[in-house]
């Protein structure tokens, strides 16, 4: 009867340790059916990669370099604003505007000391490239307050079908103050105009003490967005602390939790709170626990490799993959490892000739090729 | 005249003294937390523990307690390349985090005087700053 009864116990504890894991689990395909090929190498941290065409693309190097790859060659473009590299901070991600091929405009963000106080906050500028160099600097945002924390810059752009542009900033390292202020800076989604005015329609136009270019809040660190090739909606993921980290949905005007509500703890692991969801905050599309540190995001679209049309491909820079996930009548129903081990992923594009490109650290950037 | 100038060299090298003296060995294993929970606990977690074969671990390594300049000058500059700690292999990239040299000996007291680890030498900011890329 004791044996039972502890049969019983560890019957009953493992399953408890088991509903920690979220469904459903990660798969290691039997069948590998694609190689990859470096096109560039060389690159410490490419965090953002944008093309030009299929033979040419723009990819920031975190240190504070901006390249042109033209046929795998690298050409250093010059005249970038400062960047204040520190912790997580440096030059982040680059998005070519979508008339690019008429105005040459592309658009920048990264970490800046500029304004009062002591450290720095998430900068998003503008600028022509005109051959290899940068001219006509625009500011367009820069948060604040600046802040000697190293944590939580956010930073990816995505444009959606209206010509918008979104981009995303962290909590900086302040979960108690900025997330779920709106009028501060840190934790939030930003919609601006292209030419970085506020779009008169922002959700949070009316409230007078607001930053108006906010469009959703409650973020922890949303560090890969994508717009549904559908829907046209903004899809995110972010960070979470230890485990919880989430995929999101974003809706105007949003609150999406952080800190009130959230799935993880801790990394000393101690508890951040109990609550899973409290009424007008948003739940995740998704999480993960464990946490795999979710980078880079992109729907693939293209035809090119075999039964993976539609899937949602994101890097994860913990466990060294790019994740594949097949969502069906809005629900995960598969998570699969493609590229095992091959290094941390910090970005994931479609390429305009429908081949996946992949940013690792500490080598450079692959091209994923089906057999 | 002289007498101005005299007190002014004093006060002066009093200043001076003042900004460079190092802080408590205590002190700066406390600041060093901060930094580490800032700055390093994402990866290497919150008792120096790592991740086998992707974060290499800080408790009770081998690597870090036996390259103490190395460690330091890995901090500062970054580190990149195939190492080996406790018999097993990492290839992965740590890039310098924008610390200055006061932050990187604070770091560096507190990740080797935590957990298991106990040093007990202090480094120094001037160790710190001595080293040169």
């Amino acid at each position: 009867m004791k044996f039972l009864n502890f049969t019983l116990l560890i019957f009953f504890v493992s399953n408890i340790s088991c509903a920690q894991e979220n469904f459903p689990p990660i798969e290691i395909p039997k069948k590998i059916e694609y190689t990859y090929k470096a096109v560039i190498e060389g690159i410490d941290i490419a965090w953002g990669l944008d093309f030009i065409n299929d033979k040419e693309f723009i990819v920031t190097e975190k240190s504070g370099k901006l390249y042109k790859i033209s046929n795998n060659v690298k050409t250093e473009i010059t005249g970038l604003p400062d960047v204040y590299v520190r912790g997580q901070g440096g030059l982040l991600d680059v998005a070519l505007h979508p008339n690019f091929i008429e105005n040459n405009i592309i658009f920048l963000t990264l970490s800046s000391k500029i304004g009062e106080g002591d450290g720095g906050n998430t900068a998003l500028y503008s600028a022509e490239l005109n051959k290899n160099s940068l001219n006509n600097l625009k500011l367009l945002y820069k948060a604040f307050p600046n802040s000697k924390k190293g944590q939580h810059f956010g930073s990816r752009i995505v444009f959606d079908n209206n010509n918008y542009l979104f981009f995303s900033i962290g909590d900086r390292g302040n979960r108690d103050i900025n997330p779920q202020d709106i009028n501060i800076d840190g934790g939030k989604i930003y919609r601006l105009n292209l030419d970085g005015s506020i779009p008169n329609d922002n959700p949070f136009v009316n409230e007078s003490n607001a930053k108006k270019a906010i469009y959703s809040y409650g973020h922890r660190n949303p560090q890969g967005m994508a717009v549904h090739p559908k829907t046209g909606k903004i899809w995110v993921n972010e960070h979470g602390p230890r485990g919880g980290d989430e995929i999101n949905i974003i809706e105007k005007g949003g609150n999406y939790g952080w800190p009130e509500i959230t799935y993880g703890i801790n990394y000393s692991g101690t508890t951040i709170t109990n609550k899973r969801s409290l009424p007008g905050m948003e739940q995740p599309f998704y999480y993960w626990i464990p946490s795999i540190a979710p980078s880079g995001m992109t729907f693939l679209t293209s035809n090119k490799y075999k039964g993976w049309k539609n899937s949602l491909f994101i890097g994860s820079l913990k466990f060294e993959y790019l994740e594949r996930l097949v969502i069906k009548k809005n629900k995960v129903i598969k998570r699969e490892k493609i590229l095992n081990k091959i290094g941390r992923i910090r970005d994931v594009n479609q390429g305009p000739d429908g081949y996946l490109y992949v940013n690792v650290d500490g080598k450079g950037v692959f091209k994923i090729i089906p057999n | 005249m002289k007498i101005f100038f005299s007190a002014y060299i004093l006060v002066i090298s009093y200043l001076f003294n003042f900004i460079q003296k190092e802080k408590s060995f205590e002190q700066s294993i406390s600041d060093g937390k901060i930094i580490y929970e800032d700055f390093c606990i994402q990866c290497h977690l919150s008792n120096g523990e790592g991740l086998e074969k992707v974060y290499p671990p800080l408790n009770n390594s081998d690597y870090l307690l036996k390259n103490i300049d190395k460690s330091i000058y890995s901090i500062k500059y970054g580190l990149k390349g195939e190492i080996i700690v406790n018999g097993i292999k990492y290839n992965g990239v740590m890039i310098n985090q924008g610390l200055d040299d006061e932050e990187i000996a604070d770091v560096m007291n507190y990740i080797t005087n935590s957990w298991d680890n106990s040093l007990k030498i202090q480094i120094t900011t001037k160790r710190v700053n001595e080293l040169k890329k």
